[in-house]
């Protein structure tokens, strides 16, 4: 670590008191806000209580608080995840890891991942090394298994996490229900994406009737709804603006229908892939729906994605539509949303558009804003501080800080590399510990 | 490399002179044979970049002349004549990307079944087939790569099989048939795969191989048998005994003890690479390159003591068990110990964007205070990739009589930012960002926004 800590305490201060001994000073970086404040040179942050305190120029460190010297480097808000299976899977083949599909008729939006996040997974310390510090974490669509079971078209509810060791892991337990159209939501449901938007309709309807009659329902004196009480909870939060609904889809003709329903149930919501958003840029951003895409992405993988193209990012956020990069890298490669973000700038997005479509954005789309995305007093201090430019690709973090803990810096993949740069141990690599 | 004799082999001999020249005689050109013409080119200087050779080499401020399809001069202020005048000035130049591991037109966009001709996974040995066969030359993906700097690449089949069939190398030009995108005098490869793939696909069936040691007896049988086939010939050409029926997948294999077409073995983990080579110990053949080795930084050593390549990738891992200890530092490892490194895409988005994935491993090694310079990494997607495909005797680096596959970027090719902003093949100008118009669209891409596979 190139980043030289300095205790600038004495021992009458230290003494002082406990509260002190939490207050952390970040130092002589440029520091990329996202907030209103914008970026600013030779800046100051300081963290109490694992909160940014203040953030500025000339501001005093305070006394007794360990000095992080970030001299000539860049600090960034922490990077988040705008969609993946971080610690809901390990290794993507060996199906006992992973937790991110169900199946069958038991639940649909209902069905909440959360209680499945393993913090301790080995693929956590891999992203948050890389700036990674925030992350939803999402059901996804499944095909049929061995007994012919498939997922629904909703794949349940998704959660926001914080990648940090201690304390609560979630930052916002059901903060979306995640919905699949196009391709997938057509296999999902009868064969076209016609009954998966059906499908949705009549859950929505449901849930809006359930609504008004949840005491005849529970006492067994309404009719049969078409999904579960679980789900028609999770719906009917959708339905109060409590929680966003997020749609896997990608051709423009069912990003039309998204928009509709958008305005139509009033729904905060959000598009994931959205390989042909760009062509519907200004109704998105009239219906205020946001777009999680891919940067890289510009091959017509699928008929719902002719039109993909890598000025995506740039167009959409000119228009004024909410952009989020997590589309394609995820989960194992969540970690490489500043590549994705780079070529977006690559192919026309303002730089300060993508930094803040890998940290405010997702925040924001997903109703946490307040608490993280970027550098302002009172938010949680998750922190990048980068050896240069943080979307390149030969750029990385030296120290990234969750709620204001620097974290070890260390994953499997570095004590592999720490363990493989050896070359004179003499003895088998299993002896160089 | 063993060059067979006409009077030993005339059958595999007659055979591959068909698969690897661009013979014409008066019947026109052999069956199968490249039929790749180069695209027109005038004599052209690029000026004022920042040159990589590809040979480690770095030349600021030069020139790079290119004249009748090849490089003609490399260095600063060269007399630029009567020739096209290109200002590079800001510029970077490097040979033109090499891929050597690329699924294009074999599961071309769109990924539709009725494209998927990569995997014949109906045996799992399959050298009868060949790649070449399957390849839609109007993926999109070509395009797309072309936009990315790439100026030839091979298409392997997939890696369903322990033996999956033939490669083809290409040029990245735009073709009607497969044929006029073979790279002239390319040796084929022979795509074989470790591990848990075939070992998957044909334990689900209840077939062998369904375990490790299920692949190993695999590849051995099958060497056993292309042994005595040459050998069957051998004596038939002496008049001892009838030669045997031709076999195209023995003939495949014979190839290989040839030395006349190249291994590429997909292999994940150290330790089989260890056995495969033993395996080719045995048999008496060399393994170009072990694709995929997301463990090779392991037995670094071993890659270079074999003159073997490890095609990698920058980051991919966790995706399955053999995949699990992938780490960004791999290619630093092995180039670090003199091991032939090539960074690989098996993508159709990976291969746009081969210098950005170097770029990922620069910034992993300056982390840990390994310094890899720009005209160092370049290699691992240039000469080193040339090399894997034994073609770096005419392409791959920036040397006079080289053919003239050149890729001009914008900037540093390891920045984020940086875009292809001119590639040539064989000092023709088939791709300019600034001039759309006069670049290739695939069929299947009229009319939709995805022109230049969506890099414009």
């Amino acid at each position: 670590m190139r980043i030289t800590i300095r205790l600038t305490a004495t021992l009458l201060t230290l003494a002082a008191s406990a509260a002190s001994a939490q207050t952390t000073a970040i130092t002589g970086a440029t520091v990329h806000t996202v907030g209103p404040e914008g970026t600013l040179d030779n800046a100051t942050i300081v963290i109490e209580n694992g909160r940014i305190a203040e953030v500025g120029t000339g501001i005093q460190v305070p006394a007794g608080a360990e000095v992080i010297d970030a001299s000539g480097k860049i600090v960034t808000p922490g990077l988040f995840s705008a969609m993946g299976q971080l610690g809901l899977t390990e290794v993507s083949a060996v199906s006992g890891t992973n937790d991110a599909v169900q199946r069958g008729d038991d639940f649909s939006a209902g069905f909440d991942v959360a209680d499945a996040y393993n913090r301790r997974s080995i693929l956590i310390p891999i992203a948050r090394i890389d700036g990674i510090t925030r992350a939803l974490i999402a059901p996804r669509a499944g095909g049929p298994d061995e007994e012919g079971n498939s997922s629904r078209v909703l794949s349940g509810l998704g959660s926001v996490v914080q990648l940090g060791d201690s304390g609560n892991y979630l930052t916002r337990r059901g903060a979306a229900v995640v919905a699949n159209f196009g391709e997938t939501g057509s296999a999902v449901a009868a064969g076209s994406r016609a009954a998966a938007i059906q499908e949705l309709r009549t859950a929505l309807a449901d849930a809006l009737d359930y609504r008004k009659n949840k005491a005849a329902y529970d006492r067994g004196d309404w009719r049969e709804y078409s999904v579960s009480r679980a789900d028609l909870e999770a719906l009917l939060t959708v339905l109060e603006g409590d929680r966003s609904i997020v749609f896997n889809a990608n051709r423009a003709s069912d990003i039309e229908v998204i928009i509709n329903l958008a305005s139509e149930f009033s729904v905060n919501t959000i598009i994931v892939g959205g390989a042909e958003a760009w062509m519907l840029a200004d109704e998105l951003a009239a219906a205020n729906v946001s777009v999680i895409i891919d940067g890289t992405a510009n091959l017509p993988g699928d008929f719902d994605r002719m039109n993909a193209r890598l000025e995506s990012g740039g167009i959409l956020a000119a228009a004024g539509v909410r952009v989020a990069f997590g589309a394609g890298a995820q989960t194992h490669q969540a970690r490489n949303i500043t590549q994705s973000a780079g070529n977006a700038v690559a192919n026309g997005m303002d730089w300060d558009d993508a930094l803040e479509a890998i940290t405010l954005a997702p925040a924001e789309m997903y109703g946490v804003a307040a608490e993280v995305g970027s550098v302002e007093a009172g938010k949680a201090a998750d922190l990048v501080i980068w050896a240069a430019d943080p979307l390149e690709l030969t750029s990385y973090p030296e120290q990234v800080l969750i709620q204001g803990e620097s974290i070890p810096m260390q994953s499997r993949q570095t004590l592999l590399r720490d363990r493989y740069l050896q070359t004179d141990s003499g003895k088998p690599p299993a002896f160089r510990n | 490399m063993k060059i067979p004799s006409i009077t030993v082999l005339p059958l595999s001999f007659l055979f591959l002179l068909s698969a690897c020249e661009q013979g014409a005689d008066s019947d026109g050109p052999a069956p199968y044979s490249s039929r790749y013409e180069a695209l027109p080119s005038e004599a052209t200087i690029l000026q004022g970049a920042t040159v990589l050779t590809g040979t480690g080499e770095r030349i600021d401020n030069a020139d790079v002349v290119m004249d009748g399809g090849k490089i003609v001069a490399v260095g600063p202020d060269l007399d630029a004549g009567s020739m096209t005048v290109v200002d590079a000035s800001g510029m970077w130049i490097t040979p033109g990307v090499i891929d050597v591991h690329s699924h294009l037109g074999v599961y071309p966009s769109p990924q539709v079944n009725a494209h998927s001709d990569g995997n014949e996974a109906t045996a799992p040995n399959t050298a009868e087939v060949w790649a070449e066969h399957s390849v839609w030359p109007h993926d999109p993906g070509f395009v797309a790569a072309l936009a990315g700097g790439v100026t030839a690449l091979q298409i392997l089949p997939g890696s369903a099989n322990l033996f999956g069939g033939r490669g083809v190398t290409l040029k990245n030009v735009p073709g009607q048939s497969v044929q006029e995108m073979k790279f002239p005098g390319a040796p084929h490869g022979l795509k074989m795969a470790c591990g848990e793939n075939p070992k998957r696909v044909y334990g689900n069936r209840r077939v062998a191989p369904s375990t490790r040691m299920g692949n190993v007896a695999g590849y051995r049988s099958a060497w056993i048998a292309a042994d005595d086939y040459r050998k069957k010939q051998a004596a038939a050409e002496k008049g001892q005994g009838e030669a045997p029926m031709r076999d195209l997948k023995l003939e495949t294999l014979a190839g290989v003890l040839d030395g006349e077409i190249l291994v590429h073995n997909h292999c994940y983990r150290a330790d089989e690479m260890a056995v495969m080579f033993d395996i080719a110990k045995e048999f008496g053949y060399k393994i170009a390159a072990f694709h995929h080795g997301v463990e090779a930084y392991k037995v670094a050593d071993l890659l270079r003591e074999n003159d073997t390549c490890a095609a990698i990738w920058a980051d991919w891992y966790g995706f399955k068990m053999e995949a699990f200890d992938g780490i960004r530092e791999n290619a630093a490892i092995l180039d670090r110990a003199g091991a032939c490194t090539v960074m690989h895409s098996d993508d159709d988005i990976g291969i746009q964007r081969l210098n950005q994935e170097s770029a990922k491993v620069i910034g992993a090694a300056a982390n840990v205070g390994i310094d890899i310079s720009p005209e160092r990494a370049v290699r691992w997607f240039t000469s080193n990739a040339a090399k894997a495909l034994g073609i770096d005797d005419v392409t791959g680096s920036l040397e006079p009589g080289k053919m003239a596959d050149v890729t001009v970027w914008s900037g540093n090719p390891f920045s984020v930012y940086t875009k292809a902003e001119q590639v040539y093949i064989d000092g023709a100008l088939a791709y300019d960002r600034q001039n759309p118009d006069v670049n290739p669209v695939t069929d299947f891409s009229l009319g939709t926004s995805a022109l230049h596979g969506g890099a414009q």
